[in-house]
This record gives C-alpha cells, sequence and structure tokens, in this order.
C-alpha cells in the first residue's frame, strides 16, 4: 500500500515543513506522520486543511514516500528536492546543515 | 539615467508601507491565503520550492552603481548572499523571509528601486537593448521611450487586470539584442521615407508553450503618437483577450486566433478615438526625457589606445576577453565591456553580494556609475576607456566575473528549473553547467564560434529554449528529467522559433547529444558560418541523422 505524507510550505518563512505525528510541523521529513492507503491520507490532508492552519502553513498537499535506510524518501525528485534543497548548490539548504 | 520625481517617491513609500500591513495582517490570520496571494504578487512575492522568492524589477535593465550595490547588501541581509538576473533583465532573491520582505522593499525604495507589476496580470518592465546609449549601431537611445512607457503602465488602472501578462520590449538597433519579436509588443525604432524617427510596431510575439515571432501590425508609429498607439492596443487586447483559458489569454492567442489584420482594425479604431488626446506626447516633453539619458560627459579621445593594445599583447587572457566581451562604442576611445555571469560550470545569471558591490564599484570608478543587466543574465559596464579596460578586466578576473565567453556555446541562458522554481518539470541548471563544462576549453569555443544554447525547465520557456540556436526543454517523463532538444531558434531581428529534433533524451545521454550537435555542425559548414547559418543552410535532416541514426 502506498505511503503517504503531508507537506506544506510554512507562512513566515517560507520552508518546506511536514505534518507531524502532533499535529505540529517539521523541517524533517522524518518526523511526518505516514498515511497508509487512500482513506488514511484524506485524512491527513483534511487535517493539515483547516482553517486554523492557514495561519501555519501554505498550501498543503500529499506526497508519496518510501521506507530507505531507515528514513523516508520522496519518491517524486521535485519532492526530494524540497527535502534537501537545490542540487546545484549543496551549501544551501536542508542538505547544509 | 531616469529621475525620480517625488511622486514616484510617493508612490513606492506608499506601496511598501501597504505591503508591510498586508504581512502583518496575513502573519496575524486577519486574511487568509487566498486573499494575500495576489497582494503579494502584485509585489514580486513568489512562493518556490525552498522558499518565497522576491523579484525586483530593474527598469529597462539600468542600474546605477548605488543600486547595485544595494542589491548586493540585499542578497547579504535579507537572502543566502546572493541574487539570480534573469532573461527579464530583472533580479530575484531566493531565500527572503515574508516578514522580512517589507524591510527588505524599503531597502530597496532608498535606491529608487522596487518590485511593483514584476508579476501578475498588468504591464510588466519594459526592456531593452542592453548596449542602450552606448552601442555604435544604434539609431537613437530608447530608454527614453522606455521610461516614457514605464510612466504611462505603472499602475495604469484600466490594464491592472489584464487578460494575462503583457512585456513589452524596445530596440533601438537594427541589429535586435532585446528579442524584441518574442514579446506581446516589440518595438523597432527606424526612419521613415520623410527621415523621421520612429516605430515598427509588433504584436503577439512570445515564448512559453505557444511559441510565436511577432507580426507587424504598423509599420511606422511616430514617437508623438507611440503612448496612444500602446493604449489602442492594450484596450483592444483587454477587451477581446480570452479570459476564459489561461494558457490562451496572452495577446499572442488573440492575434493567432482572429488574423494580425483584424487586429490592426480594432486597434486603429480604437486608436482614431485616442490619438489626439492627453497620451499624444508632444517634442518638448519627449526633448525632457531624452535629456534624461544624455551621454555622461565623454572625454574626446583617440580611438586607439597604445597601452591597451600592449596590454592585449603581453597578455592573452585579457586578449581572449577583449576578443568576446569588449564590444565598440559610438564614442571613440570608449568600448563596452561585458561581464560575464557564465563561469565554466557556473550557475548562469547568478552573482554575489560582492561580485555585485565590486561591479558597482568599477562602474563608478571606470563607467560613469552605470550598469545594465542583460537578458541573456550577464552584466556590462557600458561606458569604459579603452585605456581602462585592462584595469577593469584584472578586477573582474579576480573575482571570477573574467570569463572571456560571451556569445560562445558556454553561455547559455539558463531558468532556475527544478532546483528552485515550483513550476518547473526538470531541472536546468545543472545541465547547463555540464554543457559549459564539456565546451569550457576556450580554443574549442573560438572555433565554433557564435552558438546561443537557451535551457528552460518547463515549458513556460523562461529559459527562451524556443529561440535558441540550440534550444533544450526540460520534461518529466514518469518522474525522470528528460530533454527535448529544438534547432534553429534565434531570437536576434532574424526571430525563429526552433523546431523539435525529435524524440528527448535522458539527462545522461543529453550533453553527449549536444556535443554530436555541434562536431555535425563543423563537419558540414561553410566559411564564416555560424551554427545558425549552417543550420538555415543544410535543414535539420542532417543534425537528425547525428541524433537518431535510423531511430
Amino acid at each position: 500500500m502506498s505511503l503517504q505524507v503531508v507537506t506544506a510550505n510554512r507562512l513566515d518563512d517560507g520552508l518546506v515543513v511536514f505534518l507531524t505525528s502532533d499535529g505540529g510541523w517539521s523541517e524533517n521529513i522524518n518526523d511526518a506522520r505516514i498515511a497508509e492507503g487512500k482513506e488514511a491520507a484524506n485524512a491527513l490532508l483534511a487535517e493539515a486543511s483547516a482553517p486554523e492552519l492557514d495561519v501555519v502553513i501554505v498550501g498543503p498537499y500529499l506526497i508519496d514516500v518510501e521506507q530507505q535506510d531507515g528514513g523516508l524518501v520522496p519518491t517524486k525528485y521535485r519532492e526530494v528536492l524540497r527535502t534537501k534543497g537545490p542540487s546545484v548548490r549543496e551549501d544551501l539548504g536542508y542538505q547544509a546543515v | 539615467m531616469y529621475r525620480y520625481d517625488d511622486f514616484d517617491r510617493q508612490l513606492v513609500l506608499e506601496r511598501t508601507e501597504q505591503f508591510r500591513e498586508q504581512v502583518k495582517r496575513r502573519l496575524a490570520g486577519d486574511i487568509t491565503e487566498e486573499q494575500f496571494r495576489p497582494l503579494r504578487l502584485m509585489n514580486g512575492v513568489y512562493l518556490q520550492l525552498h522558499a518565497y522568492m522576491l523579484r525586483v524589477a530593474v527598469p529597462y535593465g539600468t542600474l546605477r552603481a548605488d543600486q547595485l550595490r544595494q542589491l548586493g547588501m540585499i542578497a547579504r541581509k535579507y537572502d543566502k548572499g546572493y541574487g539570480h538576473f534573469t532573461t527579464r533583465q530583472n533580479i530575484q532573491y531566493n531565500w527572503p523571509k515574508l516578514d522580512e520582505i517589507p524591510d527588505a522593499l524599503l531597502d530597496l525604495a532608498k535606491v529608487e528601486m522596487h518590485a511593483i507589476q514584476t508579476s501578475g496580470n498588468c504591464i510588466r518592465n519594459t526592456t531593452t537593448d542592453q548596449y542602450a546609449g552606448a552601442a555604435a549601431d544604434e539609431i537613437e537611445d530608447p530608454r527614453p521611450y522606455c521610461e516614457l512607457i514605464r510612466q504611462w503602465s505603472t499602475f495604469h488602472p484600466e490594464f491592472t487586470y489584464l487578460p494575462r501578462k503583457f512585456k513589452i520590449a524596445v530596440t533601438g538597433s537594427p541589429n535586435d539584442r532585446a528579442a524584441v519579436k518574442v514579446h506581446d509588443i516589440g518595438l523597432r525604432m527606424h526612419q521613415n521615407d520623410a527621415g523621421e524617427t520612429g516605430f515598427e510596431v509588433m504584436v503577439g510575439g512570445g515564448l512559453g508553450r505557444t511559441p510565436f515571432v511577432g507580426k507587424t501590425i504598423r509599420e511606422f508609429i511616430g514617437k508623438n503618437d507611440l503612448f496612444s498607439y500602446l493604449e489602442a492596443i492594450l484596450r483592444v487586447y483587454n477587451r477581446f483577450g480570452r479570459r476564459d483559458n489561461k494558457y490562451k489569454a496572452r495577446i499572442k492567442i488573440l492575434v493567432h486566433e482572429e488574423g494580425i489584420d483584424k487586429i490592426r482594425e480594432l486597434v486603429e479604431e480604437e486608436w482614431a478615438q485616442i490619438k489626439d488626446g492627453s497620451l499624444r506626447v508632444d517634442d518638448a516633453e519627449i526633448a525632457h526625457y531624452i535629456e534624461q539619458f544624455a551621454p555622461p560627459a565623454f572625454e574626446a579621445l583617440s580611438d586607439d589606445d597604445a597601452d591597451f593594445e600592449r596590454h592585449k599583447a603581453e597578455n592573452r587572457r585579457f586578449a581572449n576577453w577583449v576578443r568576446s566581451n569588449v564590444i565598440e562604442h559610438k564614442q571613440p576611445g570608449y568600448a563596452i565591456a561585458n561581464v560575464s555571469l557564465k563561469p565554466i560550470g557556473g550557475i548562469p545569471g547568478d552573482a554575489t553580494d560582492s561580485q555585485m558591490e565590486l561591479v558597482a564599484d568599477l562602474s563608478e570608478k571606470y563607467s560613469f556609475g552605470d550598469v545594465r543587466v542583460t537578458h541573456e543574465q550577464n552584466l556590462v559596464l557600458p561606458h569604459v576607456k579603452k585605456a581602462d579596460l585592462f584595469a577593469v578586466w584584472s578586477e573582474l578576473d579576480k573575482a571570477e566575473l573574467g570569463t572571456a565567453n560571451l556569445g560562445y556555446v558556454t553561455d547559455i541562458i539558463s531558468c532556475p528549473g527544478l532546483d528552485y522554481c515550483a513550476l518547473a518539470t526538470a531541472r536546468s541548471i545543472p545541465l547547463s553547467q555540464r554543457i559549459s563544462e564539456r565546451f569550457g576549453d576556450l580554443d574549442r569555443q573560438h572555433d565554433i564560434g557564435e552558438l546561443k544554447i537557451k535551457i528552460s525547465g518547463c515549458i513556460n520557456a523562461c529559459g527562451h529554449h524556443h529561440v535558441g540556436h540550440i534550444g533544450i526543454l526540460g520534461l518529466d517523463k514518469r518522474g525522470k528529467e528528460f530533454y527535448q532538444i529544438t534547432l534553429g531558434g534565434d531570437a536576434s531581428e532574424d526571430a525563429a522559433i526552433g523546431k523539435i529534433a525529435g524524440a528527448g533524451f535522458s539527462e545522461a545521454e543529453v550533453v553527449d547529444a549536444i556535443e554530436s550537435l555541434v562536431t555535425k555542425y563543423i563537419d558540414i559548414r561553410e566559411s564564416g558560418e555560424r551554427f545558425i547559418d549552417t543550420y538555415r543552410r543544410v535543414g535539420m535532416d542532417p543534425f537528425k541523422e547525428v541524433l537518431y541514426g535510423d531511430r
């Protein structure tokens, strides 16, 4: 069954974040709450789209992920870039930390 | 340089304060993202893959030294120490925080800059020849007219909600360096039979998913009538342009669907109503604007400078830089110096804070404080004494700004692509870097000669791939990046849209594919032919053959 997490950009600084188990937002995809299957994914997205979160994050959406070496990796390259930063500037973004 | 008057100053400061309030209300939850989004876009603030992006207008690509220095300061203070110069002659910052952007805009306003009309369905920043006021081949400096267009179009109440964005480009030279034929309106200065200077007006050019070369709507419009005529075109577009489909909303689609003759008829009809009204600009007013762009105080010099010739003879690297990057100036003893933002293997168009400050310093010392941004993502010091070129190059070279590759195969236009852009379908910068490295050897670049490679990371074509001699379009094929090659595009006065060569190439294959095209060109070119000339002579087939063989 496909695994999904919710991602968005944080309102104040625009950085990439992921919805966590406690309803917060983390910069680390490995903190993300995983939804297995369509129903769980829809519920997760509904939670992330709550009107009160409009003041925390912008544009939440679901992405497909895979478990790899104990960590979560998005299946689409676009989303991999979002978890790391620009491939042409490895000194910038989350990959730099 | 244009002069900010009190009206401009007040307008920009008011806008900055309005945006500060809007950001405050957004962060407090008083307005939703849906309500805020159009407001932030009107102030040049996008949300990209990793962060917000701020696009700052550089009116017709002209900067003063203090402005460029401030752009460097903003890169350091609000961003991560760099900025990206774009094909719209603008600069983009990739990492500003929303809550700090109002302060950044205030710092911009201090040097008479802003981000107004760098997004949204309005008339965007007018672009022009980066050598305006310096080029030996120009009829007249186009910037006074660009400035009049800027004033006419800024906050034009009637054109704030056009069907789609609208871009105007102007060239004052028969050699078009501003790609005017691929803009919504392109203006080409020329003289009519009576010896008056005016403009050919082209309309409906553009790139994106449906590329077109602009069509001539009027062979000649006099300077006094230009603005009422532009207004008439915009009115026709505003009224008849399609609003039902975002992808068919640009004026190029209207012109294509209705035909240029029909559009001309509508525009002439509209123009007849307004041409003698308040938009008619008299000679005295035009003279006032021309005066704002008066040439700097050039010294009367001989065009031959012995020291310059000696440096060229003694320093091969300097001579190479002069060969490609230095262009003839209209004033004897002066030259136009191009500052390449395309170091071999570097990121096209990126400049660090200290590089911006260095170019600002050099412009102050050697180029009357004047700097230009080119649509090919380089900078220009437009008025350098030949005697000073060696000193300028030495300073540039130390800061990795002295690459001698203007117009060569490594002088690649590239959009930010999937490394930054939320719309992109593939990366473009890494590909440009690999091509640059593959062809980095300067002797080889000299042998190849002028070759314009342009790369876009999606169909929106910000990297102008349609008008690259070799164009590359990055797409997503089942989750993998792949690249479609077009050949025969041209952004100059001989504008042409490139043709797709065939099936796309994987990321691993594409650089070899480009090299095979170049090798073929070398094999079959006739004396003096550039890549584009050879392509025009032999057509697609020989190139297709090397790309695909029997495939």
